[in-house]
């Protein structure tokens, strides 16, 4: 995506007058400037503003479960009814559905999960704020590690220690030579790559969606801003910012919702014996 | 924008610092919804069960209640129509008795008037006998006055005298063991009438 924004910015510079030239949005975009700086037992905190749109969502994303649930009725009022909604969402198309029988005790943390990434993920397009902690590789990694470690200590708990292992490594029902083959694919699997596709897949999304979105609008001042020909296609370029917006919507609730999924997928293979 | 100590970032190697603001915001929210938000809803849920399950059982409680009601209704109804058909029965067979009765009693009442009937019969029949024994005695007595006064002066006529005198003993002799003999109630009307018509039925 930066490749192409670049491209794009040298298309632009060279078609416009040589002085001004377009500036395209590069990586600085996920590194704005700090704020206030500090450091507890060696490791280094940097407040920025993308530091506090996080803080930001989750605070609002807490404040509106909790208005949810203030007075919990038989029959919901408006505000309850979204988040009963969304909460049940989670809770039975991915915590009774996926995971299965056993998965009605991870709702709560499948749903923590789903409205946590989802509320970071909406400060993609709220305005003023317009960039998703998600895009920082912080946020997904940390989350994608805390599922590793929830479906590895779930699968050892519900299945035991050596079957657990076992299982992953050993496919029943797969003739012994395939074993050279199949037992490092599935370690490799189950251990190191899982938690990097998830993570890596919802940072490059809100990623590219962030870079997308900021060279349509950069593009856009930049084209009426010329005062040649090259004017016209302003609008064209406002316009698809418009549109990748609503793309963007779409993608970040695509985002939360298969980042919740795969750990119900996850969970699942734990929860119940292989087969 | 502050390209210049960023450009050389790698957004794959996120700083320690980042990391640890992720995992407590997350935590936060995790907290929130595992310690308040999800046990409400699970007990709305419940509650919404619970609801609906007591909605469908009181239903259910109706509606045996209302097919009691119409099996108690259907059992009253049959019970009405068993004892319609026994009353009807038992009129019934009152009315038989009674028609039985007035038919005897009618018969009995038919039987004493014929016997009462036949007895005055009898008794008028006495009465007439002994009536025409006497009426016969005078009878013979005067005719034989009338033979004794007429002499002998027309043989022809004193011949027919005679035979009519005879003709009606006869007629008298004929008729007189007949009503004597004849006691049974059907035949002996017949007979009884056949001969005393005029006074003899009543």
């Amino acid at each position: 995506m930066t490749s192409s924004a670049h491209a794009l910015g040298d298309v632009l510079a060279v078609e416009s007058d040589p002085g001004g030239g377009f500036t395209p949005p590069g990586i600085g975009e996920f590194y704005p400037e700090v704020l206030t700086s500090f450091s507890v037992l060696g490791v280094g905190f940097e407040i920025t503003r993308i530091t506090i749109i996080a803080w930001v969502a989750t605070l609002a994303m807490i404040a509106f479960l909790v208005a949810t649930v203030r007075k919990p009725e038989i029959v919901p009022g408006k505000m309850q009814f979204i988040g009963e909604t969304g909460y049940s969402f989670i809770r039975d198309g991915i915590a009774r559905d996926v995971v299965g029988p056993k998965g009605l005790p991870f709702a709560p943390f499948l749903a923590s999960l789903f409205f946590f990434i989802l509320a970071n993920n909406l400060m993609a397009i709220i305005p003023f704020a317009q960039i998703s902690p998600m895009s920082k590789f912080a946020f997904p990694l940390v989350l994608a590690l805390i599922c590793w470690v929830v479906y590895i200590v779930v699968g050892i708990k519900n299945q035991g220690l050596w079957p657990y292992f076992r299982d992953i490594m050993f496919l029943p029902g797969v003739p012994k030579p395939m074993y050279l083959l199949i037992t490092p694919l599935e370690l490799l699997q189950n251990f190191i790559v899982r938690p990097f596709t998830l993570a890596i897949r919802l940072f490059a999304n809100m990623f590219a969606g962030h870079m997308l979105l900021v060279t349509f609008a950069l593009g856009a001042t930049y084209l009426l801003s010329v005062g040649n020909f090259s004017a016209v296609f302003g609008p064209i370029s406002a316009l698809m910012a418009i549109v990748m917006t609503f793309f963007e919507l779409l993608v970040i609730f695509l985002q939360a919702y298969v980042f919740t999924m795969l750990m119900g997928t996850y969970l699942n293979g734990s929860v119940e014996a292989a087969h | 924008m502050s390209i210049l100590a960023a450009e050389s970032a790698n957004p794959l190697l996120p700083p320690f610092g980042e990391i640890i603001v992720g995992l407590i915001a997350f935590a936060v929210l995790l907290f929130v919804v595992v310690k308040f938000v999800a046990p409400r809803f699970e007990q709305v849920f419940q509650a919404r069960r619970a609801a609906i399950e007591g909605g469908i059982e009181r239903a259910e409680a109706m509606q045996a209640e209302a097919k009691a009601a119409l099996e108690q209704y259907r059992a009253q109804l049959a019970e009405a129509r068993n004892e319609a058909a026994q009353i009807r029965d038992s009129a019934r067979a009152e009315g038989q008795q009674i028609i039985e009765q007035l038919r005897a009693q009618a018969q009995e009442e038919s039987a004493r008037i014929v016997a009462r009937g036949e007895e005055q019969l009898a008794a008028s029949r006495q009465q007439v006998v002994a009536e025409l024994r006497g009426q016969i005695g005078s009878l013979a007595v005067e005719l034989a006055g009338r033979v004794v006064g007429e002499s002998l002066a027309d043989d022809a006529r004193r011949s027919g005298t005679v035979d009519r005198f005879l003709d009606e003993l006869d007629q008298m002799a004929a008729s007189n063991p007949a009503g004597n003999g004849a006691v049974q109630p059907a035949d002996g009307a017949n007979t009884g009438s056949s001969v005393y018509v005029p006074e003899g039925k009543r």
